[in-house]
């Protein structure tokens, strides 16, 4: 039975919003042309693919169903996605407690019966991560033959791609495809042999409840999308709506304006944050017939995260939209729909708008790396998303304390922090090639030399 | 002293391919004379004085010829011997002088700078040395403006600091890239003055690049003429005026609008510069030319001498040199004044524009700039009127104040019996479309991200001008056509057209709603000669077609000779001197209209 959880349902509605203004751009030479100039960029196309990668897997975590349960006609009340049948493995196989990467035994000794019926103290196998050794010294032999098998598929379908990259290659000559090309044949020389060796290991290790690493640190992908563009496209009215009109209307519009969002801006952000969550959880507690399951009430409070942050985090785009649509208001095709008794409301769509939407384009970019760092603080604070739901902030948290354990337990940690920041910087590079892209400085609109 | 370019070649790469931006030009600067490199926007007379010293901007390299500084080969230097050369015994100083100086220093801290680079003075000297610096490019009271920063100076102050920046240790070779380009006409004449008497005291060379033939006739010993990247053209100043042997320049003179011109239109030159991204076959001028044959589409011309030391880049001129210039002769009374018993379209009375000073922490207004105080004027139908001054005189306000674009504080603007000032919003929107404006700046008039199609229907959807849009482009077809655009303008965006076609756009938006007045703002300030006459000429024609009066606001007095039946002088918000043309041009009462019309450079 599928479940359609709001974030879902936003987040695809996300997607064929994209798709739409793909196709408009498309027929749209001058709104093609500086994405044009983004995608000639190899930086950008590396980047692009990368956040592709995550943005698929992200999306398989985005369509939700309740598994029906064996033999009978119910249906579970654990919500599932694509993404968990797909890694079904690294789901269920879970080990006692902690454990290394691509270990075969627990992290922590424990008192174990030998066949001989002794009592000994050691580190006990683990009951999935390398169950199929015949003896654990032929570990690295058979880590070593996975992942082989895992690179040869991988280039097998390198193969393939730089068929379609040639063919690219000749239809659009000016976009280095190459880079594509090799990034997304890195991409699957990395993914296909972790993903091969992950049946027999948990390549990430385990943490303290036995769950795999690298299964969490997927899961937090989508977390991370979410909060980043979710929380962005709720920014975008108000910043975009109050942002020109201050800066069109001017006079006590503009005041009223600027008096709201240079209060806000005083006011300490987590704290407003904090405050904000910690009313909705006192209404998600109330409430509680509202979600008949745990996802649905974890994804409530993920999307009223969004909101609260969207809400809190527009100041700065109205800052810089007021500024510029101070700038056109004065230019002489506004002047000259003025002579023309054409309404502000007109004036504002037609003029200010289009021409302010290289800026939006630009912060919409920037602001996503922000807003998932954001979250991974605030899910540290512990003011972030619902305990139940995997996010990076969550497994910071909870590195926290294995932090401080002897010996220590490093890979939850690095895990996340790994996947972070090779989102965010593709995001930042991404955002950086965009900010070239529509420089103004180099617009359509220039004078020919 | 003797600076010697021979075929210089400089390339711009652009997304766009490789621009021959200066395709093997050769001339010779010769010690204390001013030599002047005259041609339009885009024919790479800047990038020829870049390339001089090296200073081309990042996508541009030269690719062949040498320049010789008394035999120095300045291309073959190492930068860093390049870098003595340049401000020592080359300088330059450019178009803007507000973007040249530095924000940040004082005035007198980047004079002593260039002391500081090229020469060992320091400290009390070079302060006195920059004070007297500043005092013989005519600055004020030195020794205040010494410590001032640029934002403190006005336009043609700032010029003056940067040529005082540049002869600070007296370069042999001084280069000025359109130095009055972007001043007002008097101020203009000063710096002319002021360059002109620098040059005759220290002998110091000159190679000054313009566009305005007026200011070669004012300052040049010799002149070359540039089209697409190459001399066209290259004489004594004298033979140059009296006999130009190109067809260009020719052209060039016949699109100078003058009082003479009055009764017939301006030559034009059909058509624009050449891309220079393109090779040629033959003459680069063919395109554009009335006099073209066969020959000039396969063989491109060698520049020849037609007559002593007047070089012409022309096969006609084989054939041999070409007469004088035929400058029809005075037709007393073809411009006078018509019975002016045209009926009155628009009357302004007493119109003021107040701008307030805020300021403090409540905002309170503490005074006012007075933009307009008190302006009078009647505008009839079929007739132009042009409001003539400096910038910063009140005549765009005014301008946008008939229209209420600026509300006026005070006064009245009557249109067709109407009182416009206080209309309410609703009863002004009845009488926009017999008001109408054109704006100076081709580029931002027009709004990027909409077709022309879209930019033009605007106002017709918004006045409810005709009843669907069908009708309305079948409207639009006709007047693209009326102002010289193909019909299939319509579906393109504004970026694909050039700077005068542009300025054709945006007269067809006014038209599109029928008016009856247009306030011409600076149309043709922004547009080269040639296209200038193209425009200049459009604007009459419509004007004799649909009896369109204009308010013609203008700082160039020969646009206004040409076009206008009445001329008002603004100066300070006021109107100093109102009458007929040829009365305010010919017998000026007003001292500071003599002023303006002393400071024009004129050709004869």
């Amino acid at each position: 039975m599928p479940v359609f959880l709001v974030t879902d349902v936003l987040l695809w509605l996300l997607v064929a919003a994209a798709g739409i203004y793909f196709l408009y751009c498309r027929r749209h030479a001058h709104l093609a042309a500086p994405w044009r100039r983004v995608l000639q960029s190899r930086a950008a196309l590396a980047s692009l693919v990368v956040l592709g990668a995550f943005a698929a897997a992200g999306l398989l975590d985005s369509l939700h169903f309740r598994p029906q349960l064996a033999g009978s006609r119910l249906y579970s009340s654990e919500v599932l996605s694509v993404l968990d049948v797909a890694l079904s493995h690294l789901r269920t196989n879970r080990e006692k407690t902690y454990s290394a990467p691509f270990a075969t035994r627990l992290y922590a000794k424990e008192q174990i019966e030998t066949p001989e019926g002794k009592s000994i103290r050691d580190y006990p196998r683990l009951a999935y991560g390398g169950r199929d050794l015949e003896s654990e010294s032929d570990r690295p032999a058979d880590i070593a033959l996975r992942a082989a098998a895992g690179l040869v598929a991988a280039l097998v379908l390198s193969f393939l791609l730089f068929r379609v990259v040639g063919g690219a290659a000749r239809r659009s000559p000016d976009i280095p495809w190459s880079a594509a090309g090799w990034t997304l044949s890195l991409v699957l020389a990395i993914a296909l042999p972790l993903y091969v060796l992950s049946f027999e290991y948990h390549v990430l290790g385990t943490d303290k409840v036995g769950q795999d690493v690298l299964y969490q640190a997927l899961k937090s992908v989508r977390t991370a999308l979410v909060i980043g563009t979710l929380a962005t496209v709720t920014m975008l009215p108000f910043g975009i709506a109050f942002g020109i009109i201050a800066g069109y209307f001017r006079g006590w519009v503009d005041d009223v304006i600027q008096y709201v969002y240079t209060t806000l801006n005083s006011i300490p952000g987590v704290l407003l944050i904090a405050a904000a969550v910690l009313m909705m959880q006192v209404y998600i507690d109330g409430h509680a017939e509202s979600f008949p399951t745990v996802a649905q009430r974890a994804d409530f409070r993920l999307l009223m995260l969004c909101l609260i942050l969207g809400v809190t985090s527009w100041t700065g785009l109205t800052r810089l939209l007021r500024g510029e649509a101070l700038k056109l208001s004065t230019l002489d095709f506004v002047q000259a729909a003025h002579a023309f008794a054409v309404s502000d409301a007109r004036i504002l769509a037609r003029h200010i708008l289009p021409n302010v939407a290289h800026i939006v384009i630009i912060s919409l970019v920037m602001d996503f790396s922000g807003l998932v760092l954001a979250e991974a603080v605030l899910s540290y604070v512990g003011v972030g998303v619902d305990p139940a739901t995997t996010s990076f902030g969550t497994m910071i948290n909870a590195a926290r304390l294995e932090m401080g354990r002897d010996p220590v337990v490093w890979w939850s940690l690095a895990a996340a922090l790994a996947f972070m920041v090779l989102l965010v910087l593709a995001a930042n590079l991404f955002a950086d090639a965009v900010r070239d892209g529509f420089d103004p400085r180099v617009r359509i609109g220039a004078a020919p030399a | 002293m003797s600076l010697a370019v021979d075929e210089l070649r400089t390339v711009l790469d652009t997304p766009r391919g490789t621009v021959r931006a200066v395709d093997g030009v050769s001339f010779e600067l010769r010690d204390g004379e001013c030599f002047a490199l005259v041609g339009e926007s885009g024919c790479g007379k800047s990038m020829t004085a870049l390339s001089l010293v090296r200073l081309l901007p990042e996508a541009g390299r030269i690719v062949g010829g040498a320049v010789a500084l008394d035999g120095l080969d300045l291309l073959g230097l190492p930068e860093a011997a390049m870098r003595a050369v340049r401000g020592r015994r080359v300088a330059m100083i450019f178009q803007e002088p507000a973007s040249a100086l530095n924000p940040v220093l004082t005035v007198g801290r980047q004079i002593t700078e260039v002391f500081e680079r090229h020469t060992s003075i320091r400290g009390a000297e070079a302060r006195a040395r920059a004070l007297e610096l500043l005092k013989s490019v005519g600055i004020p009271e030195p020794e205040r403006r010494f410590d001032e920063y640029s934002f403190q100076l006005s336009g043609g102050q700032k010029q003056r600091v940067m040529i005082a920046a540049a002869l600070a240790v007296e370069p042999e070779v001084l280069i000025a890239d359109e130095p009055t380009t972007a001043l007002d006409v008097t101020i203009q004449a000063q710096i002319l003055d002021l360059l002109a008497g620098l040059q005759a005291k220290r002998r110091m060379t000159l190679l000054l690049i313009t566009h305005d033939l007026g200011i070669v006739a004012r300052m040049a010993d010799r002149v070359a003429v540039m089209y697409a990247g190459e001399i066209v053209e290259l004489a004594a100043k004298a033979d140059f005026f009296r006999a130009p042997q190109h067809p260009y320049s020719q052209k060039l003179f016949a699109a100078l609008p003058t009082p003479q011109r009055r009764s017939g239109g301006l030559a034009v030159i059909p058509g624009q510069v050449p891309p220079l991204s393109q090779a040629f076959a033959g003459c680069r001028f063919a395109e554009r030319c009335d006099r073209v044959y066969a020959r000039c589409r396969v063989e491109a011309p060698a520049l020849r001498e037609p007559a002593p030391h007047h070089f012409a880049r022309c096969h006609l001129r084989e054939a041999g040199a070409a007469g004088p210039r035929a400058e029809p002769s005075v037709e007393t009374g073809a411009g006078a004044p018509e019975a002016t018993q045209a009926a009155v379209l628009l009357e302004v009375k007493d119109l003021k524009v107040y701008f307030p000073i805020r300021r403090g922490l409540l905002r309170r207004t503490v005074g006012h700039v007075k933009a307009v105080d008190g302006v009078s004027f009647a505008l009839r139908e079929g007739r132009t009127l042009a409001l003539v001054g400096e910038s910063g005189c009140g005549k765009t306000t005014t301008g946008k104040a008939l229209l209420r674009l600026i509300e006026p504080t005070a006064g009245s603007v009557q249109h067709a019996g109407v009182e416009l000032t206080g209309l309410p919003r609703a009863a002004m929107r009845a009488q926009r479309a017999a008001l109408q404006i054109i704006f100076q700046d081709p580029y931002g008039s027009l709004n990027p991200r909409l077709r022309v199609s879209e930019i033009l229907l605007e106002g017709m959807r918004s006045l409810r001008v005709l009843d669907d849009d069908a009708a309305r482009l079948r409207r639009l077809a006709e007047l693209l056509q009326e102002v010289g655009l193909p019909a299939e303008a319509l579906a393109r965006y504004p970026h694909e057209f050039s700077g005068g076609q542009r300025q054709r756009l945006a007269i067809a938006r006014a038209l599109a709603v029928a008016p009856q007045l247009i306030v011409c703002d600076e149309p043709t300030s922004a547009l080269d000669v040639s296209v200038q006459a193209q425009i200049l000429n459009l604007l009459r024609t419509l004007q004799e077609r649909r009896g369109l009066a204009y308010l013609f606001i203008t700082h160039n007095i020969a646009v206004v000779e040409y076009l206008a039946h009445e001329v008002a002088v603004m100066y300070r918000g006021k109107i100093v001197e109102h009458g007929g043309v040829d009365e305010v041009l010919r017998r000026p009462k007003h001292p500071y209209t003599r002023e303006l019309l002393a400071a024009v450079p004129a050709i004869d």
